[in-house]
């Protein structure tokens, strides 16, 4: 019997718990996006290709208005925590600013309270201050929890930052608003641009703060498809994720370019 | 083309003194450094006159322009940084035109100009690059280029060649010079090592504990040091401590504290007069001190003593020699002036004579606990020489 040393073997377990891992990530999502292109209504084994989901799809005016639902709502979220991140990480950088620990402590705490208090203590609020729901107070609390993170992610490229660069400017002649425009805000990029996008798909993925805050009558994707499941067509929503899948996968690939394109028009 | 003046400056930094009450002019086109042990100042007194930090006390001047409360961006001066803080989203060429965008200059002559600096740093070839695809030494080109591309007044250099291995450093010291005489402008350079200063400047500032203990020619500094901080910190020496006991005329008679005695032939037309009871130290440096197997021929104006060779480190362009004479010990430096393997070369333990011309012998009018003890440097020779010389022999 031939003998495998102990490298080969560990070379062979790493292997092994790798293909498992991408196995269990992946598969999901392929038979998901398979089977939307299955002709059948129920999920028993391929009957065939068809398009007829995404045609039913596209016929589809709730989901349609579901889906510009929830680009509103992810776009306008991601607008404004992103520029309250910002504004709220370069005020945080001020070591002169006393209330600094706090804020930055009180910031942090959304990220570890269960999404459903969070959902519930809104809807709690808007109830009692009596704000009707609807796309408003959608909006509000997306923004709410997505502040978090962009706070976080762009105090994070901020800690890193070298001083020097702002005196080097100064130095240069240049004065505090084009330090702003000129050096800081294009090092800042790179950390703007990822909490966007974090906040992006936190939004549009987003059901239970959404399901707490959004009343009757205003539905997102992740609404709608729960709403949907439960009656039980399972079908258009394969075609659904399909495309979301695809939306996705479109954004991280041009997220590259958009730092670029950004960096050299500043 | 205008002088600076520094009036009574201090800075404060919650009860840290790090600039205490300094003045000082430096001459239009200067080259002039502030040179100190880290933590004696230097580098805040430069962050003055740059205007990053404002003094607690005092006024600095370009000409007749009290610049104190100007911000730094209305400043006729520049910064080399230590880290040179290139712009890592601008190319070289961009990095370069800066400061001339900001003056909304047209950008036909931004072209222009960029190209003739690039040139005088020799860095023509390299506009398009990212600063993180230059060699450190690159990048301080760049540096200097971006600087001097604004026609600033003064030039500051904050521990420029700090970043850089030893080849490089002493490539760009002459670079350095070269620009220096091409621009004309006044240059300030802020350096811990000694070498870097004496070889580039004009003029040296020594400073510690925030303020500055000898300012002059690097040669003056050298030769003549007013203070055992000075003497110790420029270049090596050996320091003898004791009470004057006797003079006559150039000759000197030193009492160590433990009471053994030492005479010295020391140079008449000495910078100041020392009298009897006084304490004083000697300042010996290493290389004027010669040494012989056969006793030197008697001269009035020659200091001569006996020891034994007691170390011998060689190293290349010159050997050390460690002698000590009683329980003195004196460092020596000695050159080769033939071919090093045609001398019969001193050995361990060897009887030799030390000698010295008398203008050499140089007096500081301290001793040490009063002026030295900097704690950041407790290797001093001062200390080396207090442990070692519990007693001074006879000559």
């Amino acid at each position: 019997m031939k003998r495998i040393s102990s490298t080969k073997l560990y070379q062979g377990l790493n292997l092994t718990s790798f293909s498992l891992v991408m196995v269990f990530l992946y598969i999901p999502i392929l038979i998901l996006v398979i089977f939307s292109f299955n002709n059948a209504k129920i999920i028993t084994g391929w009957k065939g290709f068809t398009l007829k989901y995404y045609a039913q799809l596209w016929d589809n005016d709730n989901i349609k208005q579901a889906f510009w639902n929830t680009m509103l709502i992810a776009g306008l979220s991601t607008l404004f925590s992103t520029v309250f991140g910002i504004l709220t990480a370069l005020g945080l950088e001020n070591k002169k600013f006393s209330g600094r620990r706090l804020i930055s402590g009180l910031i942090y705490i959304p990220l570890v309270i269960p999404d459903i208090l969070m959902g519930v203590s809104l809807a709690l609020l808007f109830n009692f201050t009596r704000v009707n729901t609807g796309m408003f107070t959608v909006l509000i609390a997306h923004i709410t929890f997505c502040i978090s993170y962009t706070v976080i992610v762009i105090n994070s490229r901020l800690e890193g930052f070298d001083y020097s660069l702002v005196e080097a400017a100064m130095d240069l002649g240049a004065k505090p608003a084009t330090i702003f425009w000129k050096v800081k805000l294009p090092l800042m990029l790179p950390g703007i641009i990822a909490a966007a996008l974090l906040a992006f798909t936190l939004s549009i993925d987003d059901f239970i703060i959404t399901f707490f805050t959004s009343g009757r009558g205003f539905d997102t994707l992740p609404i709608y498809v729960e709403g949907t499941i439960r009656r039980g067509t399972i079908t258009t929503i394969n075609s659904l994720s399909t495309l979301m899948i695809g939306f996705t996968l479109f954004l991280v690939i041009i997220t590259k370019r958009i730092r670029k394109i950004l960096i050299s028009s500043l | 083309m205008e002088e600076i003046r520094i009036e009574r400056i201090s800075k404060d930094f919650d009860g840290f003194v790090a600039v205490n009450d300094v003045s000082l002019t430096i001459g239009s086109g200067e080259l002039f450094s502030f040179l100190g042990p880290s933590g004696c100042g230097k580098t805040t007194l430069l962050r003055m006159i740059a205007g990053f930090e404002s003094p607690s006390n005092g006024r600095i001047l370009i000409g007749n322009t009290d610049i104190t409360d100007i911000a730094p961006y209305n400043r006729q001066v520049n910064t080399i940084f230590q880290n040179y803080s290139l712009f890592p989203h601008m190319t070289v060429f961009d990095n370069v035109a800066f400061g001339l965008r900001i003056r909304k200059t047209p950008k036909s002559e931004i072209k222009d100009r960029v190209g003739e600096m690039l040139a005088l740093v020799k860095m023509e070839d390299q506009a398009a690059k990212y600063p993180d695809q230059l060699s450190g030494g690159m990048k301080q080109r760049i540096a200097i280029a971006r600087a001097l591309i604004n026609k600033p007044k003064v030039l500051l250099l904050d521990e420029p060649l700090a970043a850089l291995d030893l080849k490089l450093r002493q490539h760009m010291l002459i670079e350095l010079m070269n620009i220096h005489d091409a621009v004309g402008i006044t240059f300030i350079y802020v350096t811990h090592d000694q070498s870097e200063a004496m070889s580039i400047s004009d003029r040296v500032a020594v400073m510690n504990y925030g303020s500055i203990v000898q300012a002059g020619p690097p040669d003056d500094i050298y030769e003549r040091p007013n203070s055992i901080f000075s003497a110790y910190f420029i270049g090596e020496t050996n320091l003898i401590t004791g009470e004057v006991t006797g003079i006559e005329d150039d000759y000197l008679q030193l009492k160590c504290p433990d009471g053994a005695e030492g005479f010295f032939e020391i140079d008449s037309t000495f910078h100041f007069q020392p009298t009897v009871g006084k304490q004083l130290t000697v300042s010996l440096r290493p290389e004027k001190i010669a040494l012989s197997r056969s006793k030197p021929r008697y001269q009035d104006d020659i200091n001569m003593l006996r020891g034994t060779i007691e170390d011998i480190l060689y190293l290349g362009s010159h050997t050390q020699y460690i002698v000590r004479v009683g329980a003195l010990k004196f460092r020596v430096f000695s050159q080769h002036k033939r071919v090093y393997f045609d001398e019969k070369a001193l050995d361990w333990e060897e009887q030799v004579w030390l000698f010295w011309h008398d203008t050499d012998t140089w007096l500081i009018d301290e001793i040490p606990d009063s002026s030295l003890g900097n704690k950041e440097q407790p290797d001093t020779g001062v200390n080396h020489f207090q442990r070692s010389a519990k007693r001074l022999t006879q000559v």
